[in-house]
């Protein structure tokens, strides 16, 4: 069905007794020629891609649990394209422009919400890289701006901007970025993919890989039986060493948990995304008016979805050092989700050493701002045999040949490098 | 998550560092490529039981061998790590 004023004033005149479905329930048949494993945003993204874009419409994603339930219902929401590294600066403005248009392309109200993200800096050296990362968006024609002390004050005079060890002096905002509905994200993929014709199979756990004579993947083991595909498609992060040992393959990934944090409702505080530069901190204001924040990853392996006290600690203490006044607001609810961390702390997308299958793994904790850009480069490889321009660089073998992406500097353990 | 370290008693969490699973060994010196970059980069990332180095760096400061479970976070063994004053330890 098609949404707008005048579904929603109908459905509403009939007490919203008429909505149907958003999309399909399939049951698997016995052969696609494209098989998603996944049904997050990235593997519902990919799907509608693939049937939007590239024309194979002949296309399945398989969900084990239900759809959004890993860590597409478990971020924190942001979107932003601040990115100073090549391969990482292109890609993630491809991904920002399509969130831009994504609600009519989709048909589908996702809250994208251009309420702006600022890192904020606390010295000088912060300062300058900071200036750099904006340069080099700016001369790729993404939006950035150097505030200074005066223009954040002004901006979130709420601020401890004399904090004796760091004192705020300024910020790198991108007005462009911000944060959208994250569950909407994946309905909207599902609805607008389930229109065009793509089967979305939930409860449908994958146990194992079909393989011809060659070792080519020709479908999949799953719950619901055996399923036959032209193509395989992974888009399992936190759980991608777990189905691609399947296939006999080990990957540059670590699962780690991180957490995230939500405050009781306040009235309107924080005016946009902001990012505490000394520590690790990140907050943004939800329309229901609680504060959603993280920080970093416990630090340990884990696929356990729940994380541990001291990181708690660790994130409060740095809004605390931020914004002192939230002393008072009661922390109401705390969750965790599986990161894939990778080696460098970025991306995979690419063909895997093994005929018929394909990697999106990788995402460390920044897959959600990722979504729709990571759906149309997986889609464009799964289509074309052959990565899309802005995502050339995440290849599989650059731990290998050393071509890495280090824009943080650190993958799974800053212990690492 | 508390870890009963074999020289202190239980501690909790934040006393602790943690480096990753010890299966892999360092390869020697001249060793080929391969097996440096498989020891550096890749990761058998288990889901289930496994044998970690943790060290315990707001106490005793020693390395210890901890089984944990990765999917669970149950604890079943904590051990010195080789080399880590594991003589001290009365069994």
């Amino acid at each position: 069905m098609k949404y707008s004023i005048f579904s929603l004033a109908r459905a509403a005149l009939s007490g919203h007794k008429n909505w149907q479905r958003t999309w399909r329930d399939a049951t698997p048949k016995d052969r696609y020629d494209v098989v998603i494993i996944g049904g997050g945003g990235h593997g519902l993204a990919t799907a509608w891609f693939l049937a939007s874009e590239f024309g194979i419409k002949n296309v399945a994603v398989l969900e084990k649990g239900w759809i959004g339930s890993g860590n597409a219902g478990r971020n924190t929401t942001i979107i932003r394209s601040n990115y100073g590294l090549p391969g990482n600066t292109g890609f993630y403005e491809l991904s920002m422009k399509l969130w831009e248009r994504m609600e009519q392309d989709l048909n589908y109200n996702a809250m994208v919400s251009q309420r702006g993200v600022i890192n904020l800096y606390h010295s000088d050296a912060q300062r300058d890289a900071y200036a750099r990362r904006g340069n080099t968006m700016r001369i790729n024609g993404i939006d950035a701006e150097l505030l200074d002390l005066a223009a954040v004050k002004k901006m979130m005079p709420f601020l401890n901007f004399d904090n004796a060890r760091f004192p705020v002096q300024g910020g790198l905002l991108q007005r462009r970025g911000g944060t959208a509905r994250h569950d909407a994200v994946v309905w909207g993929y599902a609805h607008a993919a389930s229109e065009l014709g793509v089967d979305i199979i939930q409860n449908c756990e994958v146990t194992g890989f079909v393989r011809d004579a060659n070792g080519k993947v020709t479908g999949v083991e799953t719950s619901r039986g055996r399923i036959g595909a032209g193509k395989v498609g992974m888009a399992v992060a936190g759980s991608s060493s777990r189905v691609a040992a399947m296939a006999g393959l080990r990957l540059p990934i670590e699962s780690h948990v991180l957490q995230a944090f939500v405050s009781e409702a306040i009235k309107p505080l924080i005016p946009n995304v902001m990012t505490f530069g000394a520590g690790h901190f990140y907050v943004s204001q939800s329309d229901k008016g609680g504060l959603v924040f993280g920080g970093d990853i416990d630090g340990y392996n884990s696929y356990a979805q729940r994380g541990n006290m001291p990181v708690m600690e660790d994130v409060c203490e740095g809004g605390m050092a931020l914004i002192p006044m939230i002393g008072r607001v009661r922390l109401l609810r705390q969750w965790g989700g599986i990161m894939d961390m990778s080696m460098d702390g970025s991306p995979i997308i690419d063909k895997a050493p093994v005929d018929g299958l394909y990697l999106n793994a990788g995402w460390c904790y920044g897959g959600f701002k990722a979504t729709p850009g990571s759906g149309f480069v997986f889609a464009h490889l799964l289509a074309r045999d052959e990565s899309h321009k802005e995502a050339a660089r995440f290849r599989l073998d650059r731990f290998r040949t050393g071509a890495m992406i280090d824009e943080k500097g650190q993958g799974a353990q800053p212990n690492l490098h | 998550m508390r870890i009963v370290c074999p020289f202190c008693g239980e501690r909790e969490l934040g006393e602790f560092t943690y480096l990753g699973d010890a299966k892999p060994v360092r390869p020697v010196a001249g060793a080929p490529e391969d097996e440096v970059f498989d020891y550096v980069y890749l990761r058998d990332n288990i889901a289930g039981v496994m044998e970690e180095n943790w060290y315990h760096g707001g106490g005793c400061r020693a390395w210890l061998k901890v089984t944990r479970n990765t999917l669970t976070h149950e604890i079943s063994l904590v051990e010195p790590a080789a080399g880590a004053g594991a003589r001290h330890v009365v069994k």
